[in-house]
């Protein structure tokens, strides 16, 4: 009798495995540990020296914090539009539904032309905000516009289906138990869409930090002012400073696998709440 | 993003309004989806509108001019031809990765996926910026590549990976989740009944997932056609050569041809309409799909 091992039914497991390692390792993974392999280069102090130039810190401040606050901005009004979509019938839902992708379908230098026409200073928004002494293209605010477009489909598509699945006899429980509305809301809806929220929190915040092309044109890209972390990388590559380019690229890569992970850790939790609200 | 996830039907909402415990008042329902089509406006639809006001503004001739010309044909063609390779080799590496992932068991599966996703999360710039490392002159394979006459960074084939990189993701990550949650019983079946290990991928498990896999073409095709900051960092702007559609755009924009940027850029715009109708019609097509099995 032979000990109860697992055999693999299903064959083909060697040729797939073979090609989804291969192709992995040669399109990202080796090319990715060039990054680290160029900056060890530099030696610790001359990177340290470079990673953190004021011109470089002014770029981190503005990168991370619009890619926060844009990412807070679409947790508030991508919650609405998606309770709208979920919970309400309004002419042109159909419509709105589909746009909502419009970020992840139109290319971002499109939306980086589109935003600045819009919010230029003779443009149909920038137009209306110029008199209030609100400047958008050419300022950091309008940094903060291109992120926010480029989040909205994140916090909508992860609330989206969690607010579809969410049973509607929570409510009617929480409502008979005589709990006002609003105090259902905060009570039982909220917290069941915590994890959602914050899964599209982290997917916006992650995207908007590496964002480039929409953020460019309307950013006006004055150096301790409106110049994004990424903007950094090609000016210094147009310089050929590769070591300097590197440098920065290794801090934001450093940053992208720390919310690599923290957004699966999210994702996890997030699978397991919906689970529970069944 | 998965097909399966939001392919629940409308009909939802008429539940939840006939419900006198979920229902939020009339002045309360109009108040939020009055704030919620505003920033709906004022983010989304209107940039979009924006791209085809701006494209028309001087008439349909001087639109025609700007797409005929032959420096923008060549960028439609460098386009076309990036997205023909790219798309094609990540469904190869989509249909492999999930058939590993999701038909077999082993450890670090998580740490798989996980790998996969990588793409997504790091920047377009860097992404442009490694392959500089590793085919630029003065990177790793700089001299030998110099010595062979062979160029990769400011040529096409550059533009070519780098647009193969952002677009890994996309055909494995909606095939992974898909095949699942369709389990191994049916190409166990199969495999019991005789088929072959081929024939019962292409008799049982490309029929399953063929609407999955179409969703991951379709995104993965309009990043391809749609790559920017990526493709800007090893392409080298060279006009009618390695300029993309994206590229071409950002150049007519900063030389101030506004009208015919915005005319290229309307393509693009059209990619992405189209892009979003095909999602819609196959995500549409998918749900019917998945609901049959829940039929009495």
């Amino acid at each position: 009798m032979g000990v109860a091992k697992v055999r693999r039914v299903l064959p083909g497991f060697g040729l797939s495995m073979g090609v989804t390692i291969s192709y992995l390792s040669l399109i990202v993974l080796i090319p990715l540990t060039a990054v680290f392999f160029k900056s060890a280069t530099l030696g610790w102090t001359e990177f340290w020296h470079v990673a953190t130039a004021p011109r470089v810190m002014a770029s981190y401040r503005l990168s991370f914090g619009a890619s926060l606050i844009a990412a807070a901005i679409n947790v508030v009004f991508g919650l609405m539009l998606a309770w709208s979509l979920v919970r309400y019938n309004f002419p042109g839902r159909r419509i709105v539904d589909a746009l909502v992708d419009l970020p992840f379908a139109l290319p971002t230098a499109v939306a980086g032309i589109a935003l600045t026409a819009l919010y230029a200073p003779n443009g149909w928004l920038g137009g209306f905000l110029e008199p209030l002494g609100i400047k958008v293209a050419f300022t950091p605010l309008g940094v903060l516009v291109a992120l926010i477009f480029i989040g909205v489909p994140f916090i909508v598509r992860t609330v989206q289906p969690v607010l579809e699945d969410l049973d509607i006899e929570f409510e009617e429980a929480a409502a008979s138990l005589g709990a006002s509305r609003l105090q259902t809301i905060r009570k039982v809806v909220l917290p069941a869409l915590a994890p959602a929220l914050l899964t599209g929190f982290a997917l916006a915040f992650a995207r908007a930090v590496g964002e480039y092309g929409s953020v460019i044109f309307i950013a006006g890209n004055m150096p301790m002012v409106s110049e994004i972390t990424p903007l950094i990388i090609i000016t210094k590559l147009e310089q050929y400073d590769y070591a300097g380019a590197t440098a920065v690229a290794a801090v934001m890569l450093v940053v992208s696998f720390i919310l690599l992970l923290i957004i699966n850790a999210l994702q996890a939790w997030s699978a397991r709440s919906s689970e529970r609200t069944r | 993003m998965a097909v399966v996830a939001h392919a629940t039907p409308f009909a939802r909402a008429a539940r939840f309004e006939a419900s006198p415990a979920a229902a939020d008042s009339r002045l309360v329902k109009w108040l939020i989806i009055g704030i919620s089509l505003t920033f709906f406006t004022c983010f989304l639809l209107l940039p979009l509108v924006a791209v085809f006001v701006e494209a028309f503004k001087k008439g349909w001739e001087a639109y025609l001019r700007a797409i005929v010309e032959p420096d923008t044909m060549s960028a439609v063609r460098l386009t076309l031809l990036a997205a023909a390779i790219a798309v094609p080799l990540n469904v190869i590496f989509g249909i492999a990765a999930s058939w590993a992932i999701a038909k077999h068991d082993f450890r670090g599966k998580q740490f798989l996926i996980t790998l996969i996703d990588l793409p997504f999360s790091v920047s377009p710039v860097v992404a442009g910026l490694i392959y500089v490392l590793v085919f630029g002159a003065q990177g790793w394979f700089g001299p030998y590549l110099l010595d062979h006459n062979i160029r990769i960074i400011f040529a096409v084939p550059g533009i070519v990976l780098a647009t193969i990189f952002v677009t890994v993701p996309f055909v494995a990550r909606e095939l992974i989740p898909l095949m699942q949650a369709q389990g191994r019983d049916e190409e166990e079946a199969a495999l019991v009944l005789g088929a072959s290990g081929w024939t019962t991928f292409a008799r049982v498990t490309l029929p399953n997932i063929k609407w999955g896999l179409l969703y991951g073409v379709i995104l993965c095709n309009a990043r391809a056609m749609g790559e920017f900051g990526a493709v800007s960092v090893v392409s080298g702007h060279i006009r009618g050569q390695t300029n993309t559609m994206p590229l071409h755009v950002e150049i007519l924009y900063n030389e101030y041809q506004f009208a015919a940027a915005f005319a290229v850029a309307s393509l693009l715009a059209l990619l992405a309409l189209v892009t979003l109708v095909l999602k819609t019609v196959v995500e549409w097509r998918a749900g019917i799909q998945a609901q049959e099995p829940e039929a009495p």
